[in-house]
């Protein structure tokens, strides 16, 4: 990496701890929901940093175009329309504190001894899309096509849940 | 920076004639004149309105959230804006050299549905939150038949790269091009070109797949037929109820760029992007004529005008489907997406991908 994209990473890092910590200190839930989008987005633009063009571009497909707009989705359904703020609570403040250092400790001591001499890996390569594209499907069809599966049982499933029984429909 | 030096002046343009057009069209489709009073035949009509706009105040109401309320606009064209970024122009001019391409626009696109949301809420107004949930509901589920039909077209070209499968469509192919994409037939048009070689004579059924794009395309830019988010007749305006001047100017902008994306979209996907509809036949090469050398002025001239003249008919027949159908229901809008073009667009891709390999 050259210079600018170093300091590239840290404003990115720091842009997604930030968004982080905004979703901690805020009490407003659809102002936690909106911080959650910046805090994807940095961790995307991080991914292009490190070469990874395909993860990143994912990572705003399903995270920000998909799973973030069901979450907010879901805030807005779940309480009434046109209610006022949504407000959240601080609770098991002491026990998460406690989990967050030991997590912090964990991934700390692994990034400092594991990661030292993977530098190099990080080369930008061409057709990565295409390389990825053909292990998926060739090395990992297993994996692929049983997730495949679980999210069309999952999908069915859903659909099945949400479909009114024809007495209700009657009625 | 091409995509600042060349599509952002051309957005803002296009939107100033784009209005006027579509004030013309609609008029000529109800029989009456339209804009006339300002300039010749009322040419100068947007102009008017946008001084007019530039100059109203910036109306927040007092129960809006603020931050949200005010970024909301800016994010919506951000996102769609960010889109134009791997669009090609012409042989040489590729835009971004990012090597997801479509992938990166689809994604990239899906990011205006969160600033619809934010404005919908933001402004704390039943009509704006009742819009933003249709057209967030609307745009997630017309995502899916529109990425299917996109992946479609990758699939026959085996490319992201918007350029790459523009430049697979005309006669500066590397690869040989066959009549339909039938080797069999054993009629070589590579050096025919023109409109024999672009994707939608290429792969014969792709006609299908183009409608259901166009379809899906409609709906994700929320125009007509599928304007059930701004429904004036319902929801006043629909998310962008509580904005004035220069704000709501931005949620106008941003509905003429998608219109723009998505027909650029499809000139590139099915109708040969940069190429020129005219063949080669024998000592006539209109083709060659009607394409200038690639990597010089003439080459991009060309592409350019090409391109933005395909796009521009997409723009029209997209003018002209919004004064000739009325809104559909909600239910229908969700069962059209969900029964209907998701399937089809199911079906074709597996059609694509036994095509891709019989034919090709």
């Amino acid at each position: 990496m050259d210079q600018m994209a170093v300091y590239l990473f840290y404003f990115f890092g720091l842009l997604a701890i930030a968004g982080a910590l905004g979703i901690l200190i805020t009490r407003n839930l659809m102002h936690a929901a909106f911080l959650l989008i910046a805090v994807f987005l940095s961790v995307a633009a991080i991914f292009v940093l490190g070469g990874a063009e395909f993860v990143a571009v994912s990572q705003i497909m399903v995270y920000v175009g998909g799973i973030l707009i069901l979450l907010i989705f879901g805030i807005m359904l779940t309480n009434r329309i046109s209610s006022d703020k949504i407000d959240t609570g601080f609770g098991n403040v002491l026990l998460g504190i406690l989990v967050g250092c030991a997590f912090l400790v964990w991934v700390g001591d692994y990034i400092l001894t594991q990661f030292n001499d993977q530098k190099a890996a990080l080369e930008q390569t061409n057709n990565q899309t295409e390389k990825l594209g053909i292990s998926l499907i060739a090395d990992h069809v297993l994996a692929f096509e049983l997730i495949a599966i679980l999210l069309l049982i999952a999908l069915i499933g859903a659909a099945y849940i949400a479909k009114k029984d024809k007495e209700e429909v009657m009625e | 920076m091409i995509t600042f030096l060349f599509y952002l002046p051309f957005i803002l343009g296009f939107v100033v004639i784009g209005v006027w057009g579509e004030r013309k069209i609609a008029s000529f489709i109800q029989d009456r004149y339209g804009p006339m009073e300002v300039g010749p035949k009322g040419l100068l009509q947007t102009i008017a309105d946008l001084l007019k706009m530039l100059q109203k105040e910036d109306i927040r109401p007092k129960a809006a959230d603020k931050p949200l309320f005010l970024m909301a606009p800016l994010l919506i064209f951000v996102a769609i804006f960010a889109g134009f970024a791997v669009l090609p122009i012409s042989p040489a001019i590729s835009g971004a050299d990012i090597e997801t391409g479509v992938f990166f626009l689809l994604a990239v696109v899906s990011l205006d549905v969160v600033g619809v949301l934010m404005a919908g809420w933001g402004s704390n107004n039943k009509y704006s939150l009742y819009g933003a949930m249709r057209s967030v509901a609307q745009i997630v589920s017309y995502e899916i038949p529109l990425g299917i039909t996109v992946l479609c077209m990758v699939v026959i070209g085996s490319t992201l790269d918007l350029n790459e499968l523009s430049s697979l469509q005309g006669i500066f192919t590397s690869e040989t091009t066959y009549l339909f994409g039938i080797k069999s037939l054993g009629i070589d048009v590579t050096q025919i070109g023109g409109i024999l070689s672009w994707n939608i004579v290429q792969v014969p059924f792709s006609f299908l797949i183009f409608l259901i794009f166009f379809i899906a395309g409609l709906a994700e830019a929320n125009r007509a037929p599928f304007d059930l988010p701004e429904s004036e007749s319902e929801l006043i305006g629909g998310y962008h109820t509580e904005y004035a001047g220069f704000r709501w100017g931005i949620f106008m902008l941003s509905e003429y760029a998608m219109m723009l994306l998505v027909s650029f979209l499809a000139s590139i996907l099915f109708f040969g992007g940069w190429n020129t509809p005219f063949p080669n036949i024998g000592s006539v090469t209109m083709a060659t004529w009607t394409s200038g050398t690639p990597g010089e002025l003439s080459g991009a001239i060309w592409g350019a005008f090409w391109l933005i003249f395909k796009t521009t008919i997409f723009v029209f027949v997209q003018m002209w489907v919004r004064w000739t159908y009325p809104r559909l229901r909600v239910d229908q809008l969700m069962s059209l997406s969900w029964k209907y073009l998701t399937p089809a667009a199911l079906i074709l891709l597996l059609l694509c991908g036994v095509w891709k390999m019989l034919m090709v």
